[in-house]
């Protein structure tokens, strides 16, 4: 257990003093800015048409005419944060020659990667935990309405979530830098597998869904009703798209958002735009969460079954 | 398993179906300088990673320090220095963090830590460069650290894997100085693999050498070589135009020659001085020879080593 502190505040320092640290620092911070000086353009609008009293979780939700809201921008670098932490955790060391030193010091095999893990979880959190609090603060600054309880709650989960998120994205990194010597072929996986999942799922959803079950003009309720169900099963393999989905039903929580299976916009002049309370919303985001958590995990026990069983050979 | 520090038996490791170590069986005492010499390939560095329990053997029996590698790998570990081939570092640490590191992973105890990593650097001579980073490290002194690295957790063995590669000749001889200054004074035990033969033969006590995964020969250099060359120090070789079995008779008889061979028109020499002088003298005073080439060659563990290669 100390080799392991050992080598998780090592790991913490290095990546605290790392490049990629800074820039991806700066860059979620500008990111973040200047999603609230956006959410702070529009949000009196936002609120004065929202049938709800959650301001506060406006100024993460809101949108401007070109720019996307801090969610839509957070879905996009969490990924790119967690694949960064990961992607040379042990192909780095097995490069430098460092590897094998450290294993020939007095401390088990897999303290090497659960320190490097940890302290990869650590770090992510604080960038995470940190451009959200910034925006609240900002925020609560300029618009006066300090978030209720619930809205507290809210975010907290929120966090949670994210960073459950990037860890799932670190521990597929973390298992390419394992199964893959050169960094360049495990970030480059990484990303492919990020760009599938991101944009190419939503295309193939989509496709497959228009080729099972055809729309066209004349067509019946209960054919739109199979084709969007065709369509948002095939989106949900994605982890991307669980996110989103889990994200934006906690921080909108007037229900009336595009996941409950509202076709037409009949269906939606029937439902009554009331917001979730915070339990229902858990009930309706849980199994979303359960799933990022569990692929979180399994990378992660992958790469460490791996990487303890891996023969160390001398050349 | 007594006295010795390392010992195996019927060691053996496979990689799929190839034989990397085949029934190695060593047995090296404490305080003892051992060289593992062979060619590259031939599972020298194999072994010592078995030794260190980093790859488990396919069947065999060893022990480290009386623990088993690959049961109690931690208890070796604490007690046996390890510097791999190319050994690395943190580049952008200085040489101070990098021992830091080891020393907090081999659980000394922080305030003994800064006085150790003094000692050890003053040991390998880098005292001077303690605020470097070890990117702007020249490949020496990368070595050199490697053995303060090793040094800071007082090992009572130190395994070496070919730790004069790449190096040029006087920085080699500058890093075996230390490992003899090492044993003499520590009493540290010496395992030392290399394909380097004439520089490490220097400080080895003893010498193992391994083809194929199997130990072909072993003990003292002059042992190896006695064995091989009937003892001699010396051979000098000769030709020339003549009555060979006349020269050979007069050559048996001078003082100082241990025996005379022959292939063809050669002859071959055995001494254990230079009797050059002796025998060209010899051989010009007779009538009818005239002497065409003359050669010595003193034994080193290179003909021992080649002369092996040559029975395999």
């Amino acid at each position: 257990m100390k080799s392991v502190l050992t080598i998780y505040r090592k790991e913490l320092a290095d990546y605290f003093s790392s490049k990629k640290f800074l820039i991806l620092l700066a860059l979620v911070y500008l990111t973040g800015l200047t999603s609230i000086y956006v959410s702070l353009q529009n949000i009196r609008t936002a609120a004065q048409t929202a049938t709800d009293a959650f301001v506060f979780l406006k100024l993460f939700t809101t949108a401007g005419a070109v720019l996307p809201s801090f969610l839509y921008f957070l879905s996009f670098f969490i990924p790119i944060i967690g694949i960064v932490f990961g992607f040379d955790a042990i192909n780095t060391e097995k490069s430098s020659k460092n590897l094998s030193r450290l294993l020939s010091q007095p401390i088990y095999r897999d303290s090497i990667i659960n320190g490097k893990f940890l302290a990869g979880i650590t770090t992510m959190s604080i960038i995470i935990g940190s451009v959200v609090l910034i925006i609240a603060g900002i925020g609560l600054r300029v618009i006066g309405v300090p978030p209720n309880s619930e809205e507290i709650l809210r975010i907290l989960i929120f966090i949670f979530i994210c960073i459950c998120y990037g860890t799932f994205w670190m521990a597929l990194s973390m298992l390419f830098s394992v199964i893959m010597d050169k960094t360049a072929t495990s970030i480059l996986t990484s990303i492919a597998i990020w760009i599938f999942f991101f944009f190419f799922i939503q295309i193939i959803a989509s496709a497959v869904a228009n080729a099972i079950a055809p729309v066209n003009e004349s067509a019946t309720l209960a054919a739109q009703i199979k084709n969007f169900n065709v369509d948002l099963s095939i989106k949900r393999i994605s982890p991307a798209y669980l996110f989103t989905e889990a994200i934006t039903i906690l921080l909108v929580p007037s229900g009336s958002q595009l996941f409950l299976k509202a076709v037409t916009t009949a269906d939606v002049s029937k439902m009554i735009l009331s917001p979730l309370s915070l339990g229902q919303s858990l009930i309706q985001v849980w199994p979303q969460i359960v799933v990022i958590i569990a692929l979180a995990i399994i990378c992660f026990a992958i790469s460490y079954i791996v990487f303890i069983k891996q023969e160390i050979r001398s050349t | 398993m007594d006295n010795y520090i390392i010992s195996t038996k019927n060691l053996t490791k496979k990689y799929g179906t190839k034989t990397v170590v085949d029934g190695l069986n060593l047995s090296i005492p404490k305080g003892e300088i051992y060289g593992l010499l062979g060619p590259n390939g031939a599972g020298k560095s194999t072994v010592i990673l078995m030794l260190l329990g980093l790859t488990e053997p396919t069947s065999g029996e060893l022990s480290v320090l009386d623990y088993s590698p690959t049961r109690e790998a931690l208890k070796i570990k604490r007690l046996t220095g390890y510097l791999p081939e190319r050994v690395g570092f943190y580049e952008d640490m200085t040489s101070v963090q990098n021992l830091e590191y080891t020393a907090l992973l081999n659980s000394i105890p922080e305030k003994e830590i800064p006085g150790k990593i003094n000692e050890c650097l003053i040991l390998v001579g880098l005292d001077k460069e303690k605020s470097k980073i070890v990117k702007h490290f020249s490949k020496g002194m990368k070595q050199r650290l490697g053995i303060a690295d090793v040094l800071i957790k007082d090992p009572q063995l130190v395994i070496f894997d070919e730790p004069t590669e790449g190096l040029d000749v006087e920085v080699a001889n500058q890093i075996l100085e230390t490992i003899f200054i090492l044993n003499r004074d520590k009493k540290i035990t010496f395992l030392i693999s290399s394909h380097q033969l004439n520089l490490v033969q220097r400080i080895c006590h003893k010498v193992g050498i391994m083809s194929k995964g199997k130990l072909i020969g072993e003990g003292s250099v002059s042992e190896l070589s006695n064995n091989i060359f009937g003892g001699y120090k010396y051979q000098v070789d000769l030709e020339f135009i003549g009555d060979v079995d006349k020269v050979m008779e007069k050559i048996k008889d001078l003082k100082g020659v241990k025996s005379v061979n022959r292939t063809g028109s050669t002859l071959h020499v055995g001494t254990d001085e230079d009797l050059r002088q002796d025998i060209s003298k010899a051989v010009t005073s007779m009538a009818d020879i005239i002497l065409t080439k003359m050669d010595i060659k003193d034994f080193s563990l290179e003909d021992v080593y080649l002369n092996y290669f040559k029975e395999v």
